[in-house]
Formats: C-alpha cells, sequence, structure tokens
C-alpha cells in the first residue's frame, strides 16, 4: 500500500503533467485556427484547377503535354506528407498505416515531407529520393521547391505516375489519411467529399472543341506546372491542418486524463489520511484505557 | 442565356454570379465575353478584368492565371484579383518601392525566387496604379 508521501507525490507530478498539456492544447488550438483558415481559403482554387483541368484533360489531344499522360518507366514517386513532430494522436501512425494498405504496383520511390515520414520511410526500408523539411507555417516558395523537384523526375519519363499521401482535412475530430494521384492530372479530393462525376462533361455528349490561345500546347505547359504546385501546397495545407487539429484534440484527452487522476488520487490520500487519523485516535484511545 | 462568371484566388471565391459581360486580360490581348461564346482556354495575363452587370461595371485588378470559357460559364482562376475601389494607391506606391530597394540589394544568380517574386509585385502594383488613375482622369 503506498504511502500518503507517495500519493502526494504521484498528484504533483500528475498536476505537472496537466500543465503542460493545457500549455500545448491552447497552443495547437491558436495555430489550428490560423492552418485551418489557410487550408480551406486554398481549397475553391484548388479544386477549381482541378475540375478545368481534368475537363480539359478530356478534350485535348494525346500527347499534348507530359503531365496528361503516364510516363514509359514503371516507378511511382510517392510523396509522402506528414509532420514534423509529434504527440499528435494516432495522425501519422493512420497515415502510414493507409500508406501500407494502398497497393503500389512496381518500383516504389518517395519523396518526404516532415521529420515523422522521414523516419517511417528509413524504418520500413524504403527507397527515399528526397527530403524537404517545410516549415510551419508553410510558405508557397518551400512547397515550390518541392513541387519543382517532383516535375522534373516526371519529366525524365522514368516515372508512371506520382501520388501523394497526406492528411485531407475534414473537421477538427475528422481527418481522413488519403491517397491521391498528382500526376497525369487526375481527379483529386482536397478537404473532405465531392461528388466528381457530374460535373465532367464527356467529350462525345459535347462535340464542342475547345479553343486554345494562343495554342493548347503554350497554355498546358504554363498552367500545369501552376496546378502542380498549387496542388502539392494545398495538400501541404491540408496536412498542416490535420495536423494542428489532431495535436489539439490529443492534448484535450490528455488535459483531460490528467485531471481525472488527480480527482482519483486525491479521493485515495484522502481516504489514506483519514484511516491514518482514525488509527492514531484508536491508539491513543486505547492507551489511555491501559493507564487506568 | 446568362452567363456565370466564377472568379477563384487561392484566398478565396472573389465572385460568383451570373452577368452580362465580362471583359478580361487574355494572352492575345483584351477580350469580351458575351453569353454563348465559343469554348475556349486562355491564359490570363495580369491587367484589369471589367464586369458588365444590369448596366453597372465593376473592375478588378487581376494577376496571371487561367480562363475557361464554355457557353454558359466562364471560370477564371488567378493568383490575385483586387476590386478597383479597394486599392490603396499609396499602398501600392509603397510595395514598388519595397520591391526594387529589394531588388537592389538581392543578386539575380543566388536568390532566383525572390527576384521572381519581386518583380511580380511590382507588376502588380503598376497594374493597381494605372487601374486607379485611369479612374481619376475620366
Amino acid at each position: 500500500m503506498p504511502s500518503t508521501r507517495d500519493i502526494r507525490r504521484r498528484i504533483k507530478s500528475v498536476k505537472n503533467t496537466a500543465q503542460i498539456t493545457k500549455a500545448m492544447q491552447l497552443v495547437a488550438a491558436a495555430k489550428m485556427k490560423k492552418a485551418q483558415d489557410q487550408a480551406s481559403h486554398g481549397r475553391a482554387y484548388a479544386e477549381m484547377l482541378n475540375k478545368v483541368l481534368v475537363n480539359l484533360k478530356a478534350h485535348a489531344e494525346e500527347g499534348i503535354h507530359p503531365f496528361f499522360t503516364e510516363g514509359k518507366g514503371d516507378k511511382t514517386l510517392v510523396l509522402l506528407i506528414a509532420s514534423d513532430k509529434g504527440l499528435c494522436g494516432a495522425l501519422n501512425t493512420n497515415l502510414f498505416k493507409k500508406l501500407l494498405t494502398t497497393k503500389i504496383e512496381g518500383e516504389v520511390e518517395y519523396v518526404t515531407i516532415g521529420r515523422k515520414s522521414v523516419q517511417a520511410i528509413n524504418r520500413l526500408r524504403r527507397t527515399l529520393v528526397a527530403d524537404f523539411p517545410i516549415k510551419d507555417p508553410a510558405k508557397f516558395a518551400e512547397v515550390r521547391a518541392v513541387s519543382r523537384f517532383i516535375q522534373e523526375k516526371y519529366r525524365t519519363g522514368e516515372y508512371k505516375k506520382v501520388l501523394a499521401v497526406f492528411n485531407n482535412f475534414i473537421n477538427t475530430v475528422t481527418i481522413l489519411p488519403s491517397v491521391e494521384q498528382l500526376l497525369p492530372v487526375n481527379p483529386v479530393t482536397l478537404g473532405g467529399k465531392r461528388d466528381f462525376g457530374i460535373e465532367i462533361t464527356p467529350p462525345a455528349a459535347d462535340s464542342l472543341e475547345y479553343k486554345f490561345e494562343p495554342s493548347a500546347a503554350v497554355v498546358f505547359e504554363t498552367v500545369l506546372p501552376q496546378y502542380v504546385n498549387d496542388t502539392v501546397y494545398q495538400m501541404v495545407l491540408e496536412s498542416r491542418a490535420s495536423e494542428h487539429s489532431s495535436r489539439m484534440v490529443a492534448m484535450k484527452n490528455a488535459t483531460d486524463n490528467a485531471k481525472q487522476m488527480i480527482k482519483d488520487l486525491s479521493l485515495e490520500y484522502n481516504k489514506l489520511r483519514q484511516a491514518a487519523i482514525t488509527n492514531e485516535l484508536l491508539e491513543i484511545t486505547t492507551a489511555k484505557m491501559a493507564l487506568e | 442565356m446568362p452567363l456565370k462568371l466564377e472568379i477563384v484566388t487561392p484566398e478565396a471565391r472573389i465572385y460568383s454570379d451570373e452577368v452580362d459581360t465580362v471583359v478580361l486580360p487574355g494572352y492575345e490581348g483584351e477580350m469580351g465575353v458575351l453569353p454563348a461564346h465559343s469554348n475556349l482556354v486562355t491564359t490570363l495575363v495580369p491587367g484589369e478584368l471589367r464586369i458588365t452587370k444590369g448596366g453597372k461595371t465593376i473592375e478588378l485588378a487581376v494577376g496571371e492565371g487561367l480562363v475557361e470559357v464554355t457557353g454558359s460559364v466562364t471560370r477564371i482562376l488567378t493568383d490575385a484579383a483586387v476590386d478597383a475601389d479597394k486599392i490603396d494607391e499609396a499602398a501600392a506606391e509603397e510595395a514598388i518601392a519595397r520591391a526594387k530597394k529589394a531588388l537592389e540589394t538581392l543578386k539575380p544568380g543566388e536568390h532566383q525566387e525572390e527576384v521572381a517574386a519581386a518583380m511580380a509585385a511590382i507588376q502588380r502594383a503598376t497594374i493597381h496604379l494605372n487601374i486607379k488613375r485611369k479612374r481619376k482622369t475620366i
């Protein structure tokens, strides 16, 4: 049986932990607000761009731009976006689980963002091509470097396609680990579910061809790299929003648990104290009775 | 048949409404879009975009982007779109000065990204100023 002193010490330590988790919760909550706003603002643009390009892809001639067709090689490049720091619940674990359960044919190479994803790739003994550290909050210029690297790799033709594995932010408590095809251009879901089928007009039904000014090649050459930049950026934003939300929730749970623990320990402590006092009283009375 | 116009930037959905006509700065010069325009895709260059709806004209300063025109919908995706009324002349001038100063200190070989950003800022601010000044003279 623990002594009162042991329990007192434990209460103190749990109290300290609660204080730390509470502080972390508040920090995460502030960051979460910002990250969520950023993610939700950019979503409309990224979605619309994706929608327009998927539609155009159906109309464009074969081989007009390398980003519309699969590469010749049979390798797959995977962009894995995870967090830099831990203490955010099962966020990264769920993401890696999703990655492992997704069947990807052929040889797979990885490009990573975030320290946790590098660690995971090393632990799983997969091929890592490049790792990009991205600060928080994410800057577009930093993410553009990642996107450029991916585009250069894809243009070599070694890779069949490029997949992105990241956390899709739906709301504070719902985060969806997703695998989306970045290249060749494909419908991409960002931030929750979206019904894609209705929007695309199939080329057969819509006999009107698009006219390109000045030419399809020039338009695609300007727009497609921008599309990749923006989509990767949006994916990073979604991941960041997910990370901070997940951390906030995890820290809130930790604080709640610590508070419950303090309550339980205090009860036990008081019970012990009472027992000790009763015992002492008993001893005093018996001693007194023995003397009489 | 009305023309549906959607303008989206990375920050927000700027405009989404049915309009009579829209004049936009396309790759090959200013281009007017009326309802039932033939399908067209072009790139948007930084400049002035005018929306006419029920006799009223709205002017926007837009950045680079993509325009998709189908018979009933015009979608404009651009990196920036600012209402002409909200353009701050002083802020635009200040932005030019700041960007020029940055260009002086940066070496073109080393800071490609920063130089490009400064150039874009100058271009954007100049367009803002031009729109604002043109309105004053009318």
